[in-house]
């Protein structure tokens, strides 16, 4: 359906102005100044801003000060960075949120995964309510939670037990994702019934079923929500800072955060660089899936 | 849920009882599979949101003092409201609401709109206005902070005002530019999104519906008016809510911009006061309690919302 979609589009369906209007007068003229003054104007707000991230990291404290601000560094000088990546411990920092995320991929990739299964193909007694339950939790705004989820970490309920500055803290609440379970749900639920009652006829049990018949046709919305998961712990900052507080432990936005007080400004910008590029390589990779993920796994009625 | 064992039905032999042992076995069991498959979730949702929740509400009517918790009725509640940085933090957070939906709804669905008028550079433009929302919020901010906002003259934002001859902020410093601040860099941070899913709603517009609004004689902006927002309605009134209740949150903004800025008090937030509560002040009760209030005024927004809504159609 989104190849038929891209095909009319290029072949032009319809859209608000209409094809005509655009080619015959003025209409040419109208639309490539519109459009290369819109480019312009959007590649300044969205990549100047990183330009200038990155070229003041490289520039002296002095230079930085100056008025007016200096277009491009007159020595660039990259001490900035290693400063930062030596005095921060940000390779430290990094391997924490890198283990935080793919842990917490791992962990929702299985146990949301199994749950999506349960809700949209065995459908158990109560399973509804169930999902109602889960559901409900995405109206409820993050903060609201903030300190009863803290006092469960801090005393996991029947354990007794501390998650503070251990994985777990980060990986079991990332779980609790009602978006990502909601996703996989709707994707499952389209796949028709005759598939899998071949393979039940054949022995197959539930397990083999999402194995080797659910899973391999999940493949795009799979992609999708472990692009989801990944963000999502990357980009969070209170959580991380609350239940991983050592300087061991810590993500490397938290890292940053608590260093910025005593730093040079230079410095910690250079780190906030180095935060930022594994999510945009990251993002430049995948930049397919996720535009193909927010249409599809969007609101679409 | 009775569809469930569906497909063994048509294998089932006719006899009624054994129809029923056969089939109540096969739900039986299908239901400790169901549950093996939900156990590992369920127990996370559970100890992270089910369970918080209740405790929230329980927590907001307690006190606990030096280990010992009493049940002081609304005593947390009475307490929060007469603290007089409450309504500051309530006047905050309504007025970067209504600004964040002005620029962060508004815009991005004109920005969309154009968008999808244009036959080249479109995927560029995505990948851009979407590039900032993979940046974590901590690194971003620290460049509008350090940056974007220096109050003095080498300041991005203010050079750029100096070159256009208008008069210079002093941003976060600024009491009445604290707010449009944190809107701005919040928008700039987020509006991708917002502007990716208006873009893929317009591609699902039939373009018949244009051209019949064509035929008719209606222009452009009556084009808009009768067939854009009627046909994407939905996922407005869906963003709207989605966007509210994330401004509401209103939390980093405020940490990381306006930490030491000597603005504290005209950036504060509800959930920035919440934080306080609940990890500086050792008020965990009247956090809770500020909770249960921001829950209770997004219930009313929303319900308010819905019946609003409603009566439209």
């Amino acid at each position: 359906m989104a190849t038929k979609k891209n095909i009319d589009r290029y072949m032009g369906t319809r859209t608000l102005i209409s094809h005509t209007q655009l080619t015959r007068g003025k209409g040419p003229v109208v639309y490539w100044v519109l459009l290369i003054s819109i480019v312009l104007i959007f590649t300044i707000a969205f990549i100047g801003p990183l330009y200038w991230m990155v070229t003041s990291a490289l520039k002296t404290g002095q230079e930085v000060a100056q008025t007016p601000p200096s277009f491009w560094p007159a020595h660039p000088n990259p001490q900035n960075y290693s400063d930062a990546w030596n005095n921060l411990n940000l390779g430290k920092l990094l391997f924490n949120t890198i283990y935080y995320a793919g842990g917490a991929l791992l962990f929702q990739l299985v146990l949301d995964t199994a749950a999506a299964y349960a809700l949209s193909k065995l459908r158990p007694r109560f399973g509804n309510v169930v999902l109602g339950a889960m559901l409900a939790t995405l109206m409820i705004p993050a903060m609201v939670l903030i300190v009863p989820q803290y006092l469960t970490a801090i005393d996991v309920p029947f354990l007794h037990i501390s998650l503070l500055d251990s994985p777990f803290a980060i990986w079991l609440p990332a779980v609790a994702n009602a978006f990502n379970i909601f996703l996989l749900k709707r994707f499952f639920d389209s796949i028709p019934e005759d598939l899998l009652s071949a393979a039940v006829i054949d022995g197959a049990g539930p397990l083999r079923v999402l194995w080797s018949i659910i899973l391999p046709i999940s493949r795009p919305i799979l992609g999708v929500v472990s692009i989801f998961a990944v963000t999502a712990v990357w980009k969070d900052f209170l959580w991380p800072k609350l239940v991983e507080p050592s300087p061991e432990t810590r993500t490397i936005s938290v890292g940053i955060f608590a260093f910025a007080g005593g730093t040079p400004q230079n410095v910690v910008i250079a780190a906030a660089v180095i935060a930022a590029i594994p999510t945009v390589i990251f993002f430049l990779i995948f930049q397919r899936s996720i535009m193909a993920g927010l249409t599809t796994g969007g609101l679409k009625e | 849920m009775t569809s469930a064992t569906m497909h063994h039905e048509t294998t089932l032999p006719a006899d009624p009882a054994v129809l029923r042992r056969r089939s109540r076995s096969g739900k039986t069991r299908n239901n400790l599979t169901g549950y093996a498959f939900l156990i590992g979730a369920i127990i996370c949702f559970a100890l992270f949101s089910w369970w918080p929740m209740i405790r929230g509400i329980i927590m907001s009517f307690q006190r606990t003092r030096r280990g010992v918790t009493t049940w002081v009725g609304w005593d947390n509640y009475v307490r929060i409201v007469q603290d007089p940085s409450f309504w500051t933090a309530w006047k905050n957070t309504a007025y970067f609401t209504a600004l964040a939906l002005i620029l962060g709804y508004a815009v991005p669905f004109v920005v969309a709109i154009i968008f999808n008028e244009f036959r080249h550079a479109q995927g560029y433009l995505r990948v851009l206005v979407y590039l900032p929302v993979m940046l974590p919020p901590a690194s971003a901010l620290f460049l509008f902070k350090y940056y974007a906002y220096d109050p003095s003259d080498a300041g991005l934002f203010n050079a750029i005002l100096r070159f256009l001859h208008l008069p210079t902020s002093q941003w976060m410093q600024d009491p009445k530019m604290a707010v449009p601040a944190m809107v701005l860099a919040s928008t700039w941070m987020n509006m991708g999104g917002a502007i990716l899913i208006y873009l893929a709603a317009l591609q699902n517009i039939p373009g018949d519906l244009y051209e019949a609004a064509e035929l008719d004689g209606a222009g452009l902006f009556k084009r808009i008016r009768h067939v854009t927002i009627p046909q994407t309605k939905l996922i407005l009134s869906l963003m709207a809510m989605l966007q509210v209740v994330a401004t509401m949150q209103l939390f980093i903004e405020p940490l990381i911009l306006a930490n030491g800025a000597g603005s504290q008090d005209s950036a504060t937030s509800v959930a920035y006061l919440i934080y306080q509560h609940g990890f500086f002040q050792n008020d965990l009760n009247g956090a809770a309690a500020l909770g249960v209030i921001m829950l209770l005024v997004l219930g009313g927004f929303s319900f308010a919302y819905v019946r609003l809504s409603a009566k439209q159609d």
